[in-house]
């Protein structure tokens, strides 16, 4: 049995839309065919997720924000995560659209380019058009599709060749309006032998249900190195469908940094295409889950490119009646020889009503490789209640330091400070109810 | 005032099955009172039993350290009313620092807003450290994690040298260590001993007792004290052995569960 895709909006209005913010034609019809593509597709196929039964229709409609004369106007909701960054460069997206944009001189001097997506079809057209949807496809399933349809404000991120850039660029997305559709699409392109961190951070402020349907697509050139930190921290009431793609040439590299402190359902699926040789992905995701949300969380590596090393970490806490599908896909191609992808996936369960599953997947079509996989899912150990409880610590104090413990040793390997100490206190403002 | 340790009826079970039958034992501060027996008498049990291993349920007795009986408690009361074992297996803590753990058990037996400062705490644990010959790096390092035995050995008695209890238990401490871990070991117990201090020791090996001297020596056999003596008694175990003690008391199995 099929079931029909709702669609948000029809062809006419999507048409009016495109025309009236003065999109390139190529983008209508882009859209237009994706949504032509969602109304056959299916939801995509999560393991052991009934996503059909999830909150994901919640979409709104297009409505247009208004940009910020200054930076000090900025909603209430995202000061803190904004602090300090009148000097550096910032995106800050408030629903439908991008209301303030920030790019350091220094940097637009040297030939980056960090505008929101809308301004950027305009104004770089041929550049977006070769990279965008490329990466995550509109049909591979109707959530897709519908992103390529209805996407608004995003980012795009392009670093010219042999750039490097130390301080990290940033982005708020902020959804506040349920009746505002909120689809941003972040676009990296990093060109070859170009260095450069990303930070981003999804924030929701309303009570109302609504979805995030979000795409993220990053292309490493050849010998580039592309820093991607991402932490969401959407509401209870905010459904959070989110892919992640980077592909990787020669000698690139893409790390991930990903933080899933989300209240509401949340899938994503983070994955590298180890395209060319040397090419390499590291990627880290901290996840804790509270109060009913389910959850689903993907991390991929796949490996064309030779001595093509990947690792991929994700460390779960789930508290209350939370619950979680951890699923790691390590696929490794014909040719991929000295290939080396490794994956670890382990969840820590605070209640008996919180659920965990944890699955490593590996796909090797190649035999000159290797690869390895370590899961686990647990409960806090009562020996080690104990052991820490005889030195006189109480119960409590006992607990958080063995639930702080297990996400440390990879908290403690982020290489930014700022994030650092960011997702440690979100994981203690999700654990400290 | 001196540590008055006073064990009177203990009984304990694992799953059911009764492993003391009924532990008599009375320390005074500035004592060492060593525990001997072979392997399966209740010896580990009695240890874990005092600190209140959650395996283990006491069924009757007490154990009364300055008038409080510590049976009573929950565990970090116990660890707070200053009972500290040195555990034959410690566990293992990812993501723990040593440094973390051990500041905090400090903390614990502080009031809120007179923590030790991170300074002096560093201090402190250095300058122990150092008497125990561990590499300083052992303080950021997780919690026993990847520790050999002798470095987790050296690591519990690092525990009771910063917590400064007045009723230490090391059960089986010299299991694993070669002589000169031994030796530092037993230097390190030594240099606690004081009269507001009262150590039991747990061993079925003569060998620790050469560098901790014992006051008393007791034996154990089927989860009782079948035996106690000065230490006299320890260095006749180790040249004789256990049989002596069996014959005399008619004892054939001295394991736990098989009656005399």
């Amino acid at each position: 049995m099929t079931t029909q895709t709702i669609l948000p909006v029809d062809a006419q209005r999507l048409s009016e839309l495109s025309q009236s913010s003065g999109e390139p034609g190529w983008l209508k019809d882009s859209r237009l065919q994706a949504l032509e593509l969602a109304a056959e597709l299916e939801l995509p196929k999560l393991e052991k997720t009934r996503i059909d039964r999830w909150n994901v229709n919640n979409y709104g409609g297009y409505k247009a924000s208004k940009p910020l004369a200054q930076l000090s106007e900025a909603p209430a909701s995202i000061t803190a995560l904004i602090k300090d960054q009148e000097e550096g460069s910032l995106i800050i997206q408030q629903n439908s659209g991008v209301i303030y944009t920030r790019l350091a001189p220094e940097l637009a001097a040297q030939g980056v380019i960090f505008t929101d997506l809308q301004t950027a079809v305009k104004e770089h057209g041929e550049l977006v058009q070769r990279y965008l949807h490329k990466a995550v496809l509109p049909n591979e399933h109707s959530i897709a599709a519908l992103h390529a349809a209805l996407w608004n404000g995003g980012v795009f991120l392009y670093v010219p060749k042999n750039v490097v850039i130390e301080t990290p660029l940033q982005a708020v997305l902020l959804t506040d309006d349920a009746e505002a559709a909120f689809v941003p699409h972040i676009l990296v392109v990093a060109d070859t032998n170009s260095s450069v961190t990303y930070v981003d951070n999804y924030v929701s402020d309303k009570a109302e249900a609504g979805l995030h349907n979000g795409a993220v697509e990053v292309f490493v050139g050849a010998g580039a190195k592309v820093r991607y930190a991402t932490v969401h921290q959407l509401g209870v009431d905010t459904t959070d469908v989110t892919y992640r793609r980077a592909v990787v040439e020669n000698d690139g590299t893409i790390e991930w940094i990903v933080g899933e402190m989300n209240y509401g359902d949340t899938a994503s699926d983070t994955k590298s295409v180890l395209k060319g040789n040397g090419s390499s992905s590291d990627a880290k995701v901290i996840a804790v889950g509270s109060g009913s949300q389910k959850l689903n969380y993907t991390t991929q590596a796949q490996h064309f490119g030779k001595n093509t090393p990947s690792d991929m970490i994700t460390r779960a806490v789930m508290r209350d009646a939370a619950s979680s599908i951890i699923n790691g896909i390590t696929k490794i191609e014909k040719g991929a020889t000295r290939a080396d992808g490794q994956q670890t996936e382990k969840v820590l369960m605070l209640s008996p009503k919180a659920r965990g599953d944890a699955n490593p997947i590996l796909l090797i079509d190649e035999d000159d490789v290797t690869a390895g996989h370590a899961a686990s899912v647990g409960q806090v150990n009562y020996e080690q209640v104990y052991y820490l409880m005889s030195r006189g610590i109480s119960r409590h104090d006992a607990e958080t330091l063995i639930i702080y413990g297990f996400l440390a040793p990879v908290v403690s390997q982020i290489p930014l400070e700022g994030l650092r100490n960011q997702l440690q206190s979100l994981v203690e403002r999700k654990l400290g109810q | 005032m001196a540590a008055d340790f006073v064990i009177e009826g203990l009984k304990a079970t694992i799953e059911g099955k009764e492993i003391l039958k009924g532990i008599n034992l009375q320390m005074k501060g500035g004592e060492i009172h060593a525990i001997m027996g072979p392997n399966g008498t209740g010896k580990s049990t009695l240890a874990s039993a005092l600190m209140g291993h959650p395996k283990y349920e006491v069924t009757a007795g007490t154990a009364v350290l300055e008038g409080e009986d510590l049976l009573e408690m929950a565990v970090d009361e116990r660890a707070r009313a200053g009972l500290f074992l040195a555990m034959q297996y410690p566990s293992e803590i990812s993501g723990v620092t040593n440094s973390d753990f051990l500041r905090s058990a400090i903390n614990s037996r502080r009031e809120e807003g007179s923590e030790i400062s991170l300074i002096r705490f560093i201090r402190q644990m250095e300058a122990k450290m150092k008497e125990l010959e561990m590499n300083p790096e052992f303080l950021h390092r997780y919690l026993n994690e990847g520790f050999s035995g002798g470095e987790k050995k050296r690591n519990e008695i690092l525990q009771m040298m910063m917590l400064d209890p007045k009723i230490v238990i090391l059960d089986e401490i010299d299991s694993g260590l070669d002589i000169d871990a031994l030796k530092i070991v037993a230097e390190g117990v030594n240099s606690m001993r004081s009269p507001e201090r009262g150590f039991l020791v747990i061993t079925h090996y003569q060998r620790l007792l050469n560098y901790i001297k014992p006051d008393f020596v007791h034996v154990m056999m089927q989860g009782r004290i079948v035996k106690s003596g000065g230490p006299e008694l320890a260095e006749r175990l180790e040249a004789e052995g256990y049989e002596w003690v069996k014959e005399e008391l008619g004892i054939e199995d001295e394991t736990v569960g098989q009656e005399a």
